[in-house]
């Protein structure tokens, strides 16, 4: 598959740097409110519009944006979004906006929107910022569903509502409590590990799944992500100087 | 060649203390325990007492296979766990309840973490409170043949009267191994006299709760509340059995005193404030938690190191 193209996109975010999984970002919304599939499902699907909207006007406005104030404008912009899906929420899937609350006012601070648009969407082209925001949206509505399923099941005897578990299951009902989020993430992420392990002993390629930068941590000082945070320090030194 | 020197590293000398040693000594201590509550509550709990044990011995086998690790069931640290924790189950608990906390205790709370010696919690009572919030209703359900209505720590908190006598024998509601004070010490005493525990943990920890319990439990120096606080509930069997866990209590002696007068405060804070009766399983996991903190606050000064500077 080509670099950087529209399906590439999808697919890494899907699974090669699936924003749960493997970034381990936007952990408050996933421990909190997956207590059941519909629930992660309508939080993964909200979060992914604003992520692909915000991903989308920041690509744009990139030239634009000032880099010392950059991280304010994002969040500008990607608050406008939050609101306005909220809005619509409120409006059109009552019984979700009830069920999601405060998280979704809390969009406008997960990390994976404020992280694409820092890492991607600010120094790539509009349309690939589009399909990079929904190829991670889809990520972790993805996870999130899981996540709410195994939850739902092993803590309700249900999956999406419907009772599918035998009349004699007894609810374990941790599991749709807070440590339950936890063992089931836990759980996941260690299938994940385990399949990529078993990958790297039958010598496949598995270098692409692996933490969001492609670089080593050795080297990320200079090159990876943080060489703007380091550099903005310098200059802030030197004038101080 | 027999006056051959062997040469060897230190240590040169070698108790002949193994763990298998104290874990079966510990077995056996629990055994007047888990002996009247076999009379007390019949077959029932003999079978969930052997349900879970078995449990607990088989998912540790299992693992070490799976994982291709050294099988370390000889120890008997598996026969503990699964003990303990079926003498905190009541007996009305269907089998199943043995099973998943037996898996929980050892797959999750030990063998994860990296076996015998590195968990930091006890299995046992991680896997009874993994139990008392997912299967509440079942895990606070005492009724059965023998005895039927509120356990004594129950009605001690609603301001009922109790038999104190029947408390310290054992002859009431509870968990299978928690009723009887008496079985409990008996077996408590065996371990205090092979040196196995100490009296540091639960003395300081038994000592707390009852100033707490003068303090703050609202009936002032009262001798038949304090004895019944005593005697009802896990208390004895927390602070005999669980709170002496040599891989979950402080190692240094400061930090043990400490530990205890931690356990004895929190035990008191959710007796007498809690909403619920009972309290010793969460106080001590929480315990269990703050353990590293206090090792590190109690660290005594190598020998050279000491001495305030000025």
């Amino acid at each position: 598959m080509k670099q950087n193209s529209a399906a590439e996109r999808l697919v890494n975010g899907l699974i090669k740097e699936n924003p749960t999984f493997v970034l381990m970002l936007g952990m408050c919304p996933t421990l909190a409110v997956t207590t059941s599939a519909i629930n992660g499902l309508g939080m993964g699907l909200t979060t992914m519009v604003v992520l692909a909207l915000s991903n989308m006007f920041i690509s744009l406005l990139r030239k634009i944006i000032p880099d010392k104030v950059r991280i304010p404008a994002f969040i500008v912009i990607i608050a406008s979004f939050v609101t306005v899906v909220e809005l619509l929420l409120k409006a059109f899937i009552p019984f979700l906006y009830d069920a999601l609350g405060l998280y979704i006012p809390l969009i406008v601070v997960n990390c994976i929107i404020l992280g694409r648009a820092e890492a991607y969407a600010s120094k790539n082209g509009v349309v690939l910022s589009l399909f990079d925001g929904i190829g991670m949206g889809l990520g972790f509505t993805f996870a999130l569903t899981v996540i709410g399923a195994i939850r739902e099941l092993l803590g309700a005897g249900e999956f999406f509502g419907l009772r599918i578990m035998p009349e004699s299951y007894v609810p374990c009902s941790i599991f749709i409590l807070a440590p339950g989020a936890f063992f089931v993430l836990a759980g996941l992420t260690a299938i994940q590990n385990k399949i990529k392990l078993a990958g790297e002993r039958k010598g496949k390629d598995m270098s692409k799944i692996q933490s969001g930068c492609n670089l080593d941590c050795a080297g990320c000082g200079e090159k990876g992500c943080s060489r703007r945070l380091t550099d903005n320090v310098k200059e802030k030194e030197g004038n101080n100087g | 060649m027999s006056d051959l020197m062997k040469v060897s590293s230190n240590p040169h000398i070698r108790s002949k203390v193994t763990t298998s040693n104290i874990m079966l000594a510990v077995v056996i201590a629990l055994l007047p325990a888990a002996g009247f509550g076999i009379y007390n509550f019949g077959l029932d709990a003999l079978i969930l007492i052997l349900i879970t044990v078995a449990t607990t011995v088989l998912t540790e086998y299992l693992y070490e296979l799976a994982m291709h690790k050294k099988v370390t069931i000889g120890d008997f640290s598996a026969v503990v766990t699964g003990l303990l924790l079926a003498l905190n189950l009541p007996s009305s608990a269907p089998w199943w309840i043995g099973v998943i906390g037996g898996i929980f205790a050892i797959l999750v709370v030990k063998m994860l973490f990296g076996g015998l010696g590195q968990n930091f919690m006890n299995p046992a009572l991680g896997a009874r409170c993994f139990l008392l919030i997912s299967y509440t209703s079942i895990m606070c359900n005492f009724e059965c043949d023998a005895y039927s209505g509120a356990t004594p720590l129950a009605s001690l908190k609603a301001g009922e009267e109790v038999n104190l006598l029947n408390m310290v024998i054992g002859k009431t509601g509870g968990t299978i191994g928690e009723t009887s004070m008496i079985a409990i010490i008996i077996g408590a005493c065996f371990l205090l006299l092979l040196g196995i525990i100490d009296l540091k943990v639960p003395g300081s920890y038994l000592l707390s709760f009852i100033l707490f319990l003068i303090l703050f439990g609202g009936h002032g120096f009262d001798p038949v509340f304090i004895s019944a606080h005593l005697a009802g509930g896990g208390l004895m069997l927390g602070a005999f059995f669980m709170a002496t866990d040599y891989v979950t209590r402080p190692v240094t002696k400061k930090g043990q005193y400490v530990y205890g007068i931690v356990l004895g405060l929190l035990t008191g804070i959710f007796r007498i404030f809690g909403p619920s009766a009972e309290g010793v399983s969460y106080a001590i996991i929480l315990g269990n938690l703050l353990v590293p903190l206090i090792e590190k606050l109690t660290m005594p000064k190598a020998f050279g190191k000491g001495g305030e500077r000025a």
